[in-house]
């Protein structure tokens, strides 16, 4: 069998192919960005996770430090457990503070790392003990009408009396 | 008028016996060309041949058509993301668009017209002209020789022609809402890599259009390989390949897509 310049066509047509798909991969997709090689998992008992989702960025300072693996329903406490994995090139220190927040006003949520001041580092498997849970709008607007309704009740007595 | 009824049904009970027998004798016609591939893959340069007729011949089409849909993309996904004023998410709405829906199907679709309708009709007139039956005169099996080197070269381009159609049609959405529209650059790129995971969405597009690839190019073999050997016989079983791998490629996808992305975020 020779070689035909079809050859070199149909060699050029499957490296553009494979190339596509390369970039694809690494320029839109966030292969290059995150990979779980060089990373340690940290857990996170949270109250209330509002809409957090599986895949979510973990971030610190803005800056995207690692994602949500996993999240589970905790029968012992009766809360939501979040398993996150952490770029292993940044460290926090064992108070660090988690509390899940929203990127915008009707944005994604993601968790947000706050580093505290301890000289012991968390290791992989370790678990957060400060949590803050996500804010949900209803029970804030029920505390807020409650707030507001006991404050009216309390007026009203002291106009009475 | 009772004699018209009872030809009535018999045509009916004909037509879906008929169509049961051919359903039989394609999932048979499958089987053989699966079990006969054995050679053609030994012989690689007789799917270099067709890889060049079915996949670099559909390149023209599949890039121009991959850079306007994510032209169009990107101006229809700015007009309505800007009320909301959420123009920056424009690189995330082209991306996924592409990667999970429009790039398998689109790229199928245009597959199916472009390559399987040629192949059909190559192979269909191979049979009118007896060349299948002078083959099979001089031993030679035209399954193994014609239609499995066919099959293969039309599963392995389709899904490099369609990551060909998702990559330029990202471009394409870059350069209307970056380039022309004046969306920032840095948050078309990072919200559209912060949206897109590797395994969910470029993984699952990719095994999209590996199953629309078999599909497609098992539909055109058969259909070629089924046509009756007249003119009229092949222009029959051309018409046929497109308008049943485009009905095949958008119910499948509507499978694969209720399989793959179900409960997503």
């Amino acid at each position: 069998m020779q070689r035909t310049t079809m050859d070199l066509w149909v060699g050029l047509f499957v490296m553009a192919g494979i190339g596509a798909l390369l970039v694809l991969a690494l320029k839109v997709g966030n292969l290059g960005t995150y990979s779980a090689a060089d990373s340690y998992t940290l857990t996170g008992n949270f109250e209330n996770i509002g809409g957090l989702k599986v895949r979510a960025p973990v971030k610190s300072a803005g800056v995207v430090v690692g994602r949500v693996t996993d999240i589970q329903f905790s029968t012992e406490t009766y809360d939501a457990q979040v398993i996150m994995n952490i770029d292993s090139r940044y460290q926090f220190p064992k108070d660090t503070f988690a509390s899940i927040l929203t990127s915008g006003l009707i944005g994604e949520q993601y968790i947000g790392l706050a580093a505290g001041g301890d000289e012991v580092m968390l290791k992989s498997g370790d678990k957060m003990m400060k949590t803050n849970s996500a804010l949900v709008l209803e029970e804030m607007i029920g505390r807020f009408l409650f707030d507001k309704a006991s404050e009216g009740d309390g007026n009203e007595n002291a106009q009475k009396n | 008028m009772p004699r018209r009824i009872v030809t009535g049904i018999q045509g009916i009970g004909h037509r879906v016996i008929d169509s049961i027998w051919r359903l039989g004798y394609a999932s048979r016609f499958f089987l053989l060309t699966l079990l006969k591939s054995g050679t053609s893959l030994k012989r690689f340069g007789l799917i270099i041949r067709e890889l060049y007729f079915t996949g670099v011949l559909s390149l023209i089409i599949i890039i121009v058509s991959g850079l306007f849909v994510g032209m169009v993309l990107g101006l229809q996904g700015y007009e309505t993301l800007q009320r909301y004023g959420a123009e920056s998410a424009v690189g995330t709405m082209v991306a996924l668009s592409l990667l999970r829906e429009l790039g398998p199907v689109v790229a199928a679709l245009l597959f199916a017209s472009r390559a399987g309708s040629a192949i059909t009709a190559e192979i269909g007139l191979m049979k009118a002209t007896e060349q299948l039956a002078a083959m099979e005169m001089m031993a030679v099996d035209p399954i193994a020789r014609v239609v499995a080197p066919r099959f293969w070269a039309g599963v392995i381009s389709m899904p490099l022609l369609a990551a060909l159609f998702s990559a330029i049609g990202i471009f394409g959405g870059y350069l209307v809402a970056v380039v022309l529209i004046g969306v920032d650059e840095g948050s078309f790129w990072s919200q559209m890599q912060g949206a897109v995971d590797f395994r969910y969405d470029i993984v699952n597009g990719v095994i999209k259009t590996f199953v629309f690839g078999i599909a497609i190019t098992a539909i055109a073999v058969f259909e070629g390989y089924d046509a009756s050997p007249t003119a009229e016989g092949v222009s029959g079983a051309t018409t046929r390949t497109v308008v049943t791998s485009s009905l095949a490629i958008l119910g499948l996808d509507f499978i694969l897509t209720s399989f793959m992305f179900r409960g997503m975020g």
